[in-house]
């Protein structure tokens, strides 16, 4: 009899085991999936690498070799007023205009809702930043995927939010290029400037709606010109030929400008 | 069979299913399998008269074989481009880990740098890495000389391919990387942090600790004669300012005075772009400084005497050169009176005397630290 009683013991304690496996699972089971498309545009025309000119708002054309930009700390807002902020782990995204997959965000695990709009930051805030090796996983591992984009100042240590380089004839460098690497988290010991900027963009009338049978996919257009022309700054490539860690405030301003160049276009 | 029986086996599969379930609860990277390939722990003792470490330990338990793995990631030439320039090309030992004779060092290609190659020893209490202070955390220092066109001019996924790929041909020995990765962290994976966390756990273990300075420091009067005993004193007056404490710095940046070289290095600004970072480096720690000239950021001073002479007689001219480095000289050297340190002859032989004492022997010929073979000193 006692046997028999420890095995109804061992049943049971079985059961509360299997459950307490996913006691950390923090939503129920109602959870579904969104992407994101981040389509970096010029003004009203697609970017092309490498081929077409473009024209700034101070007049100068200009091509684009490189655009690769972090997007990161993902939150969804619902037309019930309830926002979902996406597990900050899961949270880090390269976009790379070479690499059209990169272009295209997932965020799972997703809250069934119709959301109405999205904040993320463009950057890498400052904790991560400033976190463990063994916390520098995926794009923020400065020695994989980061490495053939070059997303990070090992002498500075720091990843660079936002890198756009091009060649234009306003250029006054000795190879006719110009050099964006816009980064600096807001220092470690000492404060720099933080160039980390939350982005909201809201939906308009449209709802991308998390169910069971749908993964809405929100297209965001990424405007490179708002990259010249912002409430930062008129950025003149004649002027500035290259801005990284070194001029900081510089940089601000440019990250003021693109902190406006993303859109919302449609959902499908 | 009986009935019994059968009950008590379905019991025993019951136990077994249990011990299933709650194993697969755990994370799987705390529980490794224990095997006889378990990497040995280490425990890393702190010298009892040094302060807390500031390097995270239990973040990278050090083991025997991940610190062998880290040896010879150090020395292999592997970690550069050209495959000939390792750490301790310019980081060595029987220097306490510098580029002794070499005022600024050569990486790949005899190409230059622009600073003299600090220590790496004593790097578990550093607060902030190279003369800048660029770099915060030791598991992210070697990603900058890796990626400097004049050190090592490579770039770290590179070096994982070349890690991974096994014994290289040509090489001035082959070594089995993934067979080291293996012992030291279980599998043969190759990734970046456990190439950095191997790195650190060699670098962890460059303690030095045991120089005469030390014997007197734990109150072996008979450690130092006189006029090292003075130099102790003077040195307490005079530098222990900047160059606090056991460890002999205080892990600040100041502009010591010096007038800038032709390339006019700014320094910490060029971290913080904080004009008052302007032309200020790193105090760096004395330990060892007997045997580590030149001296200075830019290794422009051959010996101590010389180092000393700047400070008593060299930052009155400094002052006067009208040196734009003038407005951020520090407040401690900036005496309108009296620019610099005052110290006489005999003050400053003392005081080198008691630097002298700061050698220590047995760190730098601790036959762990040394090249297992594999390494290019250049």
């Amino acid at each position: 009899m006692s046997l028999s009683i420890f095995r109804h013991l061992l049943l049971a304690t079985a059961v509360c085991l299997l459950f307490s496996c996913h006691k950390e699972d923090p939503t129920p089971l109602e959870t579904g999936s969104i992407h994101i498309e981040f389509d970096n545009v010029v003004g009203d025309e697609n970017l092309v690498l490498n081929g077409k000119t473009y024209t700034n708002a101070a007049g100068e054309e200009f091509i684009v070799s490189k655009l690769d930009y972090f997007v990161s700390n993902f939150v969804l807002f619902d037309d019930q007023g309830r926002s979902f902020t996406i597990p900050q782990d899961s949270s880090y995204f390269l976009i790379r205009e070479e690499e059209k997959k990169s272009q295209i965000v997932t965020l799972n695990n997703i809250p069934f809702a119709n959301y109405v709009a999205v904040e993320f930051m463009v950057g890498v805030d400052s904790a991560r930043s400033v976190s463990p090796i063994e916390k520098r996983k995926g794009v923020l591992d400065p020695g994989e995927d980061l490495g053939h984009s070059g997303m990070y100042w090992s002498w500075n240590s720091g990843y660079i939010f936002l890198k756009m380089e091009g060649s234009s004839e306003a250029a006054t460098s000795a190879n006719g290029k110009f050099y964006y690497h816009i980064g600096l988290f807001g220092g470690y010991s000492e404060p720099t400037v933080n160039n980390t900027r939350i982005v909201r963009v809201n939906f308009g009338e449209d709802k991308a709606s998390v169910s069971s049978t749908k993964i809405p996919q929100v297209h965001l257009f990424a405007d490179i010109l708002k990259i010249f022309d912002g409430p930062g700054t008129l950025l003149k490539i004649s002027e500035y030929n290259s801005i990284m860690g070194g001029q900081p405030d510089k940089a601000a301003q440019v990250a003021d400008n693109y902190k406006h160049m993303f859109t919302y276009d449609h959902t499908h | 069979m009986t009935t019994h029986t059968k009950y008590n086996r379905l019991f025993l599969m019951g136990v077994v299913i249990l011990a299933g379930i709650m194993a697969s609860c755990g994370n799987r990277e705390e529980l490794p399998e224990p095997t006889d390939q378990t990497p040995t722990p280490v425990e890393w003792k702190k010298p009892d008269h040094f302060p807390d470490p500031v390097y995270n330990f239990s973040a990278n338990p050090l083991t025997e074989e991940g610190i062998e793995l880290g040896r010879f990631l150090f020395y292999d030439g592997i970690l550069s481009r050209t495959n000939n320039i390792g750490c301790g090309t310019c980081h060595q030992p029987q220097v306490a880990f510098t580029h002794h004779g070499h005022e600024l060092s050569h990486g790949v290609d005899d190409l230059l740098g622009k600073r003299n190659t600090p220590s790496t020893q004593n790097l578990a209490w550093n607060t902030i890495f190279f003369w800048d202070g660029g770099v915060h955390d030791l598991d992210f220092v070697p990603f900058n000389p890796i990626g400097n066109e004049v050190e090592m001019d490579e770039t770290v996924p590179s070096i994982l391919e070349k890690l991974r790929a096994g014994p290289r041909q040509g090489a001035k020995m082959p070594v089995d990387y993934p067979k080291l990765f293996k012992k030291a962290f279980g599998t043969e994976e190759i990734n970046t942090e456990r190439m950095m966390k191997a790195l650190s756990q060699f670098m962890v273990t460059m303690v030095s600790a045991t120089s005469k300075y030390d014997f007197y420091l734990m109150g072996d009067q008979n450690a130092l004669n006189a006029q090292e005993k003075e130099g102790v004193l003077l040195f307490e007056q005079k530098c222990s300012s900047c160059h606090s404490g056991v460890l002999t710095t205080d892990f600040s940046f100041r502009n010591n005075g010096l007038i800038p070289l032709r390339i006019n290095d700014q320094g910490r600004f060029e971290v913080t772009a904080n004009e008052e970072d302007q032309y200020k480096f790193k105090v760096p720690s004395l330990r060892n400084v007997g045997i580590t000239g030149p001296y200075m950021h830019d290794g422009r001073y051959r010996s101590l005497n010389e180092v000393l002479d700047h400070y008593s007689k060299g930052i009155a001219l400094f002052v006067k050169s009208g040196s734009p480095a003038v407005k951020t000289l520090d407040p401690l050297l900036a005496d309108p009176e009296k620019p610099g340190i005052p110290l006489s002859e005999g003050e400053k032989q003392a005081i080198i005397a008691f630097l002298h004492t700061l050698t220590d022997e047995v760190f730098v010929k601790n036959p762990k630290f040394k090249d297992p073979g594999i390494g290019n000193a250049l």
